[in-house]
């Protein structure tokens, strides 16, 4: 019942998720950080039963940091990132498949661009300008096919995503109250806003 | 002394030598020489052909040099047989690499991961190690140009110019005194700083400004057959039998292999000879 989704504006990306945590009819928590950092400058948003959501998060990411380590500092673009991600969904389709659903975004310093990578858990891997995972599709992509453009500016970008927002709060059955937003640029991964505090108890 | 702990590999002397590892390094001095130049626009790296008799059939493309993927190529010193196992060792992780990332391996990466290979036969298993040196040019987005060599202990290091193979320390110490002497004027353009932070000798500079100047690729073409000569007891060696690849990018950014034509070879040998007769007469 995930709602997650992205934007990518000029200089980076802007990547939004719920904050809930429930299954049948009981609610866990509403302030779920759903947005995984993977390195300084990639993160991902994740759709999935939350084992899967955190094992394979930490999975890649510990993975990603790990090569850091090994190769003297280098890191991975986000373009090597995401299909890392891929490879690792692909192998395991047919063993025990992670069942997420990932919106991988991230900045590149060698082309001062972002990226936003969707993946799903059959293990594809596409680069797109927006994109949303689970329901929240049904009522964000037409408003991003109709909002997004190239040269948008990070307010731009923001401002989408609060649309998006907005359009879930009133029209998805699901109760959503709380959403994360982050924003990846040059400066790494930050929170942009979120509706309630995830390090609170 | 070394008689007693020299039959295995995975025994130290007790000089804490690994005298196997120290063999096969020798058995490489013995081989065809190879001299790797890293210039400012691409690298050569030329090689000493060893032809033992009129009577063989041409090897493949090259009995020396070998593409390991579309941005390294290496050079060989030593066992051909034991190096065509580790250039399928570095094919094949370069072409992994690849899957995983949809990317080029990083130079660097390739070369650490053959000789790692390398490394485990000095310590386990009982098996004697690769006698082969390598010589490996690439070039990726994170360091440009690169060149290493590592040999059979699995050690591997960077360098802008060096030499392995039969009297390599003849060519090294000419590369000493001429690599990054002077600019290649007549070809145009001054050569760039070094662009890469990798480890190896600082030579000496002799410049003005004092910063190390690359030659461009046929300044370091000339200078490669300058050595090749040297290394051959001072006889001039003849086109067919050297062989001269040059590594470098296209208008495109694209990496091109190419090992040098008959002619080609011949106008760098006949450059060479007009340079040290003229400096034979100044």
């Amino acid at each position: 019942m995930d709602s997650v989704f992205g934007v990518e504006y000029d200089g980076g990306v802007v990547l939004a998720a719920d904050q809930s945590n429930a299954r049948s009819i009981l609610v866990y928590q509403t302030n779920l950080d759903k947005i995984k950092e993977l390195s300084s400058h990639s993160a991902m948003g994740v759709a999935g039963p939350n084992a899967d959501v955190v094992n394979f998060t930490e999975y890649i990411a510990k993975n990603l940091k790990l090569y850091e380590l090994s190769n003297d500092g280098m890191k991975l673009s986000t373009h090597a990132q995401a299909n890392f991600a891929r490879g690792e969904l692909a192998t395991a389709l047919r063993r025990g498949p992670y069942q997420v659903n990932i919106l991988l975004g991230g900045y590149d310093d060698s082309t001062k661009k972002g990226s936003l990578y969707f993946l799903d858990y059959l293990a594809s891997c596409q680069k797109v300008k927006y994109g949303s995972q689970g329901y929240a599709s049904s009522f964000c992509l037409s408003i991003m096919d109709k909002e997004c453009r190239d040269g948008m500016s990070e307010a731009d970008a923001i401002a989408i995503v609060e649309k998006c927002i907005t359009e879930i709060h009133t029209r998805f059955l699901i109760s959503q109250k709380n959403f994360m937003i982050k924003v990846i640029d040059k400066d790494g991964v930050r929170v942009n806003k979120f509706g309630a505090d995830p390090a609170e108890t | 002394m070394a008689r007693r702990y020299d039959a295995s590999t995975t025994t130290f002397s007790p000089e804490g030598r690994l005298h196997q590892v120290e063999y096969a390094i020798e058995a490489i001095n013995n081989a065809g020489t190879c001299v790797g130049i890293l210039a400012s626009d691409g690298i050569i790296m030329a090689c000493e052909k060893r032809v033992t008799s009129g009577l063989l059939a041409p090897a493949k493309t090259s009995e020396k040099t070998y593409k390991l993927c579309q941005h390294a190529a290496c050079t060989v010193a030593g066992l051909t047989a034991d190096a065509n196992i580790l250039i399928d060792q570095a094919r094949l992780r370069a072409g992994r690499y690849e899957y995983q990332y949809q990317e080029n391996i990083p130079v660097e990466q390739l070369v650490e991961h053959v000789c790692n290979y390398k490394q485990a036969y000095t310590q386990y298993g009982g098996l004697r190690p690769f006698g082969v040196a390598f010589l490996f040019a690439g070039y990726d987005p994170h360091h440009g140009f690169q060149l290493y060599q590592s040999d059979p202990s699995g050690n591997y290091s960077g360098w802008k110019a060096t030499v392995i193979g039969a009297n390599n320390q003849a060519g090294k110490s000419l590369l000493k005194t001429d690599y990054g002497a002077k600019p290649d004027e007549e070809d145009g353009d001054v050569a760039e700083e070094m662009k890469t932070d990798e480890g190896g000798e600082d030579e000496k500079k002799k410049d003005v400004e004092g910063e190390i100047r690359l030659p461009n690729t046929p300044g370091a073409l000339r200078l490669a057959v300058k050595v090749l000569n040297k290394t051959n007891d001072g006889t001039a060696v003849a086109a067919d039998k050297m062989e001269l690849f040059v590594l470098s990018l296209d208008e495109k950014g694209e990496c091109v292999h190419k090992i040098l034509g008959k002619e080609e070879a011949q106008n760098v040998i006949d450059e060479v000879e007009a340079e040290s007769a003229s400096a034979g007469d100044a």
